[in-house]
């Protein structure tokens, strides 16, 4: 139970010339095909084992949408083999059939009714659906009164009112407040204790990054890359940098951390150190101790402008802090190439205990995306460790100070008393 | 094939009876007096035809006296040909009015013609039985012949079903359809015996209305309701097997077409 097995499948779409030659297809007996065929997917392979949870990221039109519509059930593979080992159920949009004019609970009932339960078996999940939406007495109000939020709280707590073996979700809960997104979070993290597979299509790092064993990055209906969502998702930046996708080389570190290296190549990182107080590679840093990132850049041809930036994330690829040349005001312009240059960034380690990365980006201006000349993902590595500040938690340290004032309410009570005698 | 069928719609038949529902009650939602107004809708069209043809232009049917034989003759042709009409329209779009719900939800689509057919059926039922009364407060009741109108009205909804599926299906692909049936529906009316009957004709013509399959149910009706006549079953067989056909063609079409129906939505 729980097994989804996808085997070299595709889907095409026909387009015709015109409707005429559609309809001389569908008439004439001996007639050749009319369409051409429009591959928006192809040569789609994966198996995901019972209790997995698996993201799917790429750029619009990558044909994520169509995969997951194809696992459904309600868009049939053109080639291929789906074996799905249990009951689905797809969220591919929240509050679908829901009908403005009915109350919550009237909607609730008929969204059941389409997952295929009975009125019996509707009843006895209703107290459950009312209590996971927490919309209180709207529940016997008309949907067309409901907040978009209130709506996709009743539409979740109905698609997953019953434990499903495979659980799809389309981008559907990036809405709603974030206490209920945390709150369906858990809930999908409880079905996959209990051995729900989860595939779920985001753009949201942090999602895929929380909830995901594994990602599956595709592109232009193919899949392009499958492994660890870090470093999916670092391929997967780089590629969006990268429009022409040639030039994005993968490395595995010593450490088993995969650095993603992508760009144009006008110009190109030659060396990266971290460099503790003493001058010396700091690769394990104290909390606050001074630091300072020395970046020698190399110049392949002609630049009218160049940005250098660094980014450090920590351990699940959440930005922490990150900066440029461009917003510290100092772009090198007019480089010839050969030209060389060293950038020097000093900063304190303000952060908490963990592992962190640093990336560096080359570039024209304050984005990436707009001229990549170099883009490194895990360009270094180095850890905090905290062994002279007070035992605090969380990515950064804020160095808090405290004073306590006691009041002691019995005796103050007599002070002015005291006063006036 | 049709085994499978019966227990996919058995399985789903909370969702279709609660889809009926529904569809009733958004009709007369917001609406003061709500599901009277199905029920005043048939009544001022009988009131209608029976003021304006028995009283003011006193329209006799040959061979019958009575006041209200001419309404009642109009009565039993146009609401069963209401039911086919209803049918056959809304089937034509139920694939493309749903076009979103299909693509996103996985249900077996063929719930949503069964929806459709079933809602215009109670609607017929609720108009008929108005009709009935008026049967009865006017003492026109034909008596038990009237049990006889079922077999002709399941021959009927059969062959509404089958072709409101193909021209939903088809609907999809092609547009014109849709345009087609309209165009069509308007035609075969006036071709069919309804408002009309068939004696009135010039004889040459009279061969020609018999390949019409509607003509010998919307006949069988006016026997039923006007003379207290069963229905000549030599005349309505071909329509059932025609209905027959239509239906076994509009499941393998749906089936045949159902993927790439999405595709297309």
């Amino acid at each position: 139970m729980g097994d989804v097995r996808v085997s070299g499948l595709g889907k095409a779409y026909k387009q015709y010339p015109g409707q005429w030659s559609r309809l001389a297809e569908w008439i004439l007996p001996a007639g050749k095909p009319r369409h051409i065929e429009h591959w928006v997917l192809k040569d789609i392979d994966f198996h995901l084992h019972a209790g997995e949870a698996v993201g799917i990221v790429g750029a619009n039109g990558a044909g994520k949408s169509t995969l997951l519509k194809m696992l459904a059930g309600t868009v049939r593979p053109s080639c291929g083999e789906i074996t799905i080992g249990g009951r689905v159920a797809a969220m591919l949009e929240l509050g679908m059939g829901f009908h403005p004019d009915f109350t919550g609970r009237q909607n609730a009932v008929m969204g059941g009714q389409l997952l295929g339960l009975s009125l019996e078996e509707i009843a006895q999940l209703m107290p459950h659906i009312e209590a996971f939406a927490e919309i209180g007495e709207y529940v016997d109000q008309p949907v067309r009164t409901y907040s978009s939020g209130m709506q996709m709280r009743l539409a979740f707590s109905v698609a997953t009112a019953q434990r499903p073996d495979i659980l799809i979700v389309d981008e559907a809960l990036s809405v709603g407040d974030s206490y209920f997104q945390h709150k369906s979070f858990e809930r999908i993290r409880e079905f996959r204790r209990e051995g729900t597979t989860l595939l779920i299509v985001s753009h949201d790092r942090y999602a895929i990054q929380t909830v995901c064993d594994r990602a599956i990055l595709m592109d232009a209906g193919r899949i392009r890359m499958q492994g660890l969502p870090v470093d999916v998702l670092d391929y997967y930046n780089a590629m969006m940098a990268e429009q022409n996708h040639h030039r994005i080389q993968q490395k595995t570190l010593a450490d088993g951390r995969v650095t993603t290296i992508s760009g144009s190549g006008e110009a190109s990182i030659v060396d990266v150190r971290l460099l503790n107080q003493h001058d010396r590679p700091a690769d394990t840093v104290e909390v606050g101790e001074p630091l300072r990132l020395q970046v020698r850049v190399r110049v392949n041809s002609a630049l009218p402008r160049l940005v250098l930036g660094f980014l450090v994330k920590d351990r699940l690829g959440q930005a922490i802090y990150g900066i440029n040349t461009h917003r510290l005001e100092q772009p090198l312009e007019d480089l010839a190439a050969g030209e060389e240059a060293t950038y020097c960034f000093s900063f304190p380690a303000r952060l908490g205990k963990g592992s962190y990365s640093v990336s560096l980006s080359l570039s024209r201006e304050d984005s990436h995306v707009d001229k990549n000349f170099e883009w490194r993902d895990n360009a270094l590595i180095f850890h905090v460790f905290n062994t002279d500040k007070e035992d605090f938690v969380g990515s950064s340290w804020l160095g808090a100070d405290v004073t306590i004032t006691r009041h002691d309410m019995a005796s103050s009570a007599i002070h002015p008393a005291q006063g006036l005698s | 094939m049709s085994l499978a069928l019966t227990r996919t719609l058995w399985r789903y038949r909370g969702f279709i009876m609660g889809s009926v529902k529904r569809e009733f009650q958004a009709r007369y939602r917001n609406s003061l007096l709500g599901a009277a107004w199905t029920v005043l809708q048939p009544l001022a069209m009988i009131t209608v035809y029976t003021v304006v043809f028995s009283e003011l232009m006193r329209t006799r049917l040959p061979g019958i006296d009575s006041p209200y034989a001419y309404s009642i003759f109009l009565c039993a042709g146009l609401l069963t040909w209401g039911l086919f009409g209803e049918i056959l329209q809304r089937g034509q779009t139920v694939f493309l009015d749903n076009g979103n719900m299909i693509k996103k939800l996985n249900f077996p689509r063929i719930c949503l013609p069964a929806i459709t057919v079933i809602n215009a059926v109670v609607n017929f039922a609720i108009t008929f039985s108005i009709f009935l009364a008026f049967l009865a407060v006017t003492h026109s009741l034909p008596g038990w012949v009237i049990l006889y109108a079922i077999p002709v009205l399941l021959v009927q909804i059969a062959f509404a079903t089958g072709l409101g599926i193909i021209a939903g299906v088809l609907n999809v692909f092609f547009r014109d359809v849709g345009q087609f049936v309209n165009i069509l529906l308007q035609f075969w009316f006036w071709f069919t015996p309804i408002i009309y009957s068939t004696a009135t004709l010039p004889a040459s013509v009279r061969p020609w209305m018999k390949l019409n399959p509607m003509t010998p149910l919307a006949q069988a009706y006016q026997g039923i309701f006007v003379y207290g006549l069963a229905p000549s079953w030599s005349t309505i067989w071909p329509a059932a097997v025609l209905a027959a056909g239509l239906c076994v063609v509009a499941l393998t079409l749906f089936r045949r077409r159902a993927g790439e129906m999405v595709d297309e939505l």
